[in-house]
């Protein structure tokens, strides 16, 4: 009987080729705006680390006095962590990983006489780092456990900052200048760059940010270099001083196998911070002291833009008004078809078969008002990706949102058929067949 | 023209009359927020800055030799960019320029009693105490950007410093209002924590850096602070056609004066391209806004149209009954508009609620105002010329039906 509803729902819609065209385009267009920022939105929230995610988690502590306004700039200082916090939680070693960290940008003072000197983004980091985020090397490794804490003066440059400063020979052991310094080359990474960003923080560009090159927290420390994160401060200005126990400034994460282990972590937060408070370092209750899970801390970062939100439930209320409109035409189409419906139900059809022939032919509208919504979210794709915004250039389609543009368009007719073709399944036949 | 009969037909449409109410509704409601939104991001991009935006361009510039000393650096640069045919003055800034996103604020109080107001209150709310943005420079900085002094002087060549705190600034009308009301701010001494700074000159508007807030986007002050760092943003002034081929010239001018620097050519840009860039996500924003309350008032207008003309088809017998017995073409094109009237008269009124609620609900999460209430009707008014529009041709198809269809079997 499929195919047979199937001929009959073509035969109807070419009958009326204008209608079944608005229907077809109301629908297209509703799925195609819904599904550009559904898609983007998608991208925008997706998993940076997929398989790593669920073991790595930042504490976060809370050094901020009682009183005073900390919020000018519109994020929390205390997501971020002091020196002496920092270097506190990597002593205790408490968890199977733990990296401090905080973005850098340095001069390249390139060897090669033909190349101008550059500036370069990066991170200032402690050795964990590569192993817990699983960063892939391509030559060399990073630097060991010992030249962590002796403010060794080595670098790990990632493939394209390798490449550019001495081409296609292995870069290993040769010296870097950064800044006012040199740097002895210990590893090289691929390019790799997780999208967001995640362990960047609220100034860097998460969707578009790249680091090129990795150094010892302590080195960098140890030479005063440029940090280009949020740096704040409360209390006595520390003059600049990163060691400060008043200046919040770096990013802190750990890996803990399962949440046991979580648990156990979290409570060693709240009883270092209840040990801070007794030595009156911190004034906030010990219980402020909290651990955010990766996507945990996403959310509490928000990194979608209110505007990307809003154009996402515009694009869903179009969609609303799509429906209805498209609900209000399948009703008005199949109801004026009561004639043809009462002498199938007098030759008889049941209910059920009036109902299924009226459904398959919602579908197909919707069937093809999903390809059109294809076409026009890939459209409103490629419109995104010329915005300046820096989450523009990750706005593409996968499969799985593909497969969901599909589906939302046959449900969403579907749906939207459902009414139509039950009041087209009530027809009572007997009064119908009098007029004809 | 009797409504009764039409509101009895309507009955028996019950539902789809009901769903094209609704659509009517729901469209009123988007439409209404959205052009409301519209507004208000208009009103957003269109902010005068105070500075004359078409005839200045921006350059960057950080030096990268060892011990230079910066301010004869600044002085040579400033001849050679002064020299370039068609500037017409230039300035050095360390960073912050209007909507240029690199602000410097700092607490300001109008006196010292003030400023124990607010470390009392342990916040700066309250105590008469404000944050504006701080702007520094190098002489003829007021003259490049084009700052329309109302009262007061520009500053005197022995007021520059080049370490440590000015004694003196320049404010903008809405700060010296803010921080000295109802009395002339001229000549008074503000304090900073640390130093009192006389304000000697007025400006009529200057925009910060970075926009937070309508009510303190216009405070800034200008302090006689050279800047001091290896980076330094030069702002050149010429005619406005001649910006582009100024700031090409710029560049090579700089490099030839030292070639020890970076010019970062993403920082090279006229100023129409800063404020361009500051207001993207707006403009992108608005884009879109327009784009999809018209792409739902013509999804409306095809429900429209589309139903009228299928209730035409579907009454072609009895509209030619009438006919016969008397019913003029007028009257059947007339009772189709009065039709679509009184259903987008129920579209709207709804509508009109939705709207609110929609607004409400956009208020707790965008930080949006209330909904002026004069968009409802101007959103009725649309929506009734959109909805006789697009019944119109349909309704003419059905004054069109002969008298005679009435004897057929249809």
């Amino acid at each position: 009987m499929f195919g047979y509803y199937l001929d009959l729902a073509w035969r109807s819609l070419k009958r009326t080729p204008i209608l079944t065209g608005l229907m077809v385009l109301a629908i297209g267009l509703g799925i195609g705006a819904s599904m550009t920022m559904l898609t983007v939105l998608h991208v925008m929230t997706d998993d940076p680390m997929p398989g790593r995610s669920a073991q790595l988690y930042v504490p976060h502590l809370n050094p901020l006095p009682l009183k005073g306004n900390f919020f000018a700039n519109g994020y929390d200082p205390s997501d971020h962590l002091t020196w002496p916090d920092a270097m506190a939680l990597l002593k205790a070693h408490r968890a199977r990983r733990q990296a401090a960290l905080a973005a850098g940008y340095l001069l390249v003072r390139p060897a090669a006489a033909d190349l101008r000197t550059f500036y370069v983004s990066g991170r200032y980091t402690t050795v964990d780092f590569f192993a817990m985020f699983g960063v892939p090397f391509e030559h060399g490794s990073s630097w060991n456990e010992a030249e962590d804490s002796a403010n060794a003066h080595v670098v790990v440059l990632a493939d394209s900052l390798a490449r550019k400063l001495f081409g296609d020979t292995d870069a290993i052991g040769k010296m870097v200048r950064l800044g006012e310094n040199d740097f002895r080359v210990v590893g090289i990474t691929t390019d790799w760059h997780p999208s967001p960003l995640f362990y960047a923080d609220e100034r860097a560009k998460r969707y578009a940010d790249r680091d090129l090159f990795f150094l010892p927290l302590s080195t960098a420390v140890d030479l005063n270099l440029n940090t280009d994160g949020s740096v704040d401060s409360w209390g006595k200005m520390p003059n600049g001083d990163m060691r400060s126990a008043t200046t919040a400034w770096l990013q802190f994460w750990v890996q803990l196998d399962g949440p046991t282990q979580a648990a156990a972590y979290k409570r060693f937060l709240i009883d270092y911070s209840a040990e801070q408070k007794s030595l009156g370092r911190f004034q906030r209750p010990a219980t402020d002291a909290t651990l955010y899970s990766l996507m945990g801390w996403l959310a509490h970062e928000n990194l979608v833009p209110g505007d990307v939100r809003l154009q996402m439930w515009l694009a869903l209320g179009f969609l609303l008004v799509c429906m209805v409109n498209v609900l209000a035409l399948l009703l008005a189409k199949f109801l004026r078809r009561s004639g043809e419906i009462s002498v199938r139900r007098a030759l008889g059809a049941r209910r059920r078969d009036i109902f299924v022939q009226f459904g398959i032919e919602s579908a197909v509208i919707g069937v093809a008002g999903g390809v059109l919504g294809v076409l026009i979210s890939e459209l409103g794709l490629w419109s995104v990706r010329h915005r300046p915004d820096d989450y523009a250039h990750i706005a593409r389609m996968d499969a799985s949102m593909l497969l969901t543009t599909l589906a939302l368009a046959v449900f969403a007719s579907t749906m939207a058929g459902l009414l139509p073709a039950w009041r087209a399944c009530r027809v009572v036949p007997a009064l119908q067949l009098k007029t004809l | 023209m009797q409504i009764r009969p039409i509101l009895s037909t309507l009955r028996h449409h019950k539902l789809t009359a009901t769903l094209l109410t609704l659509q009517v509704a729901f469209t009123c409601a988007i439409v209404c927020n959205v052009a409301f939104m519209v507004a208000k991001r208009v009103q957003r991009i269109s902010v005068p800055t105070g500075i004359a935006e078409n005839e200045l361009s921006v350059i960057h510039s950080v030096g990268i030799g060892k011990g230079e000393n910066m301010q004869a650096r600044q002085t040579t640069d400033l001849a050679a960019l002064r020299a370039i045919p068609g500037v017409r003055s230039a300035a050095a800034v360390s960073y912050s320029l209007p909507l240029n996103q690199n602000e410097s604020s700092s607490g300001i109080c109008p006196s010292k009693q003030a400023l124990d107001r607010a470390i009392q209150l342990n916040s700066i709310d309250g105590s008469g105490c404000v944050q504006p943005a701080l702007y520094d420079g190098t002489p003829g900085l007021i003259v490049t950007l084009g700052l329309h002094l109302v009262a007061g002087r520009d500053f005197l060549p022995g007021e520059y410093v080049s370490k440590g705190k000015p004694a003196v600034a320049i404010v903008t009308r809405a700060l010296a209002e803010k921080l000295y009301p109802g009395r002339p701010a001229l000549g008074q001494n503000m304090y900073d924590g640390d130093n009192f700074i006389r304000i000697v000159g007025i400006v009529d508007t200057l925009l910060r850096p970075a926009l937070r807030k309508p009510g303190v986007d216009a405070d800034s002050m200008i302090w006689p602070q050279r800047p001091d760092d290896t980076g330094v943003t030069y702002v050149l002034r010429s005619a406005p056609q001649d910006r582009q081929r100024v700031l090409t010239a710029a560049e090579a001018a700089l490099l030839q004066a030292n070639p020890n620097r970076i010019v970062d050519p993403q920082q090279m840009q006229t100023y129409t391209q800063i404020r361009r860039g500051y207001f993207q996500r707006d403009t992108t924003m608005i884009g879109l806004l327009i784009a999809s309350a018209l792409g739902l008032l013509f999804v409306t207008a095809l429900g429209i149209a589309g139903l009228a003309n299928f209730w035409v088809q579907q009454r072609t017998r009895s509209i030619g009954i009438r006919r016969a017995i008397g019913a003029t073409r007028g009257d059947i094109l007339h009772y189709f508009q009065a039709e679509n009237f009184l259903i987008v008269t129920a579209g709207v009124a709804i509508g009109a609620l939705l709207a609110i609620g929609l607004n409400l609900l956009l208020m707790t999460q965008y930080e949006l105002p209330r909904l002026p209430l004069w968009y409802l009707p101007v959103g009725a008014l649309a929506l009734w010329a959109l909805g006789q529009l697009s019944v119109l041709s349909p309704a003419r198809r059905a004054a069109a039906v002969q008298p005679v269809v009435a004897t057929r079997s249809v």
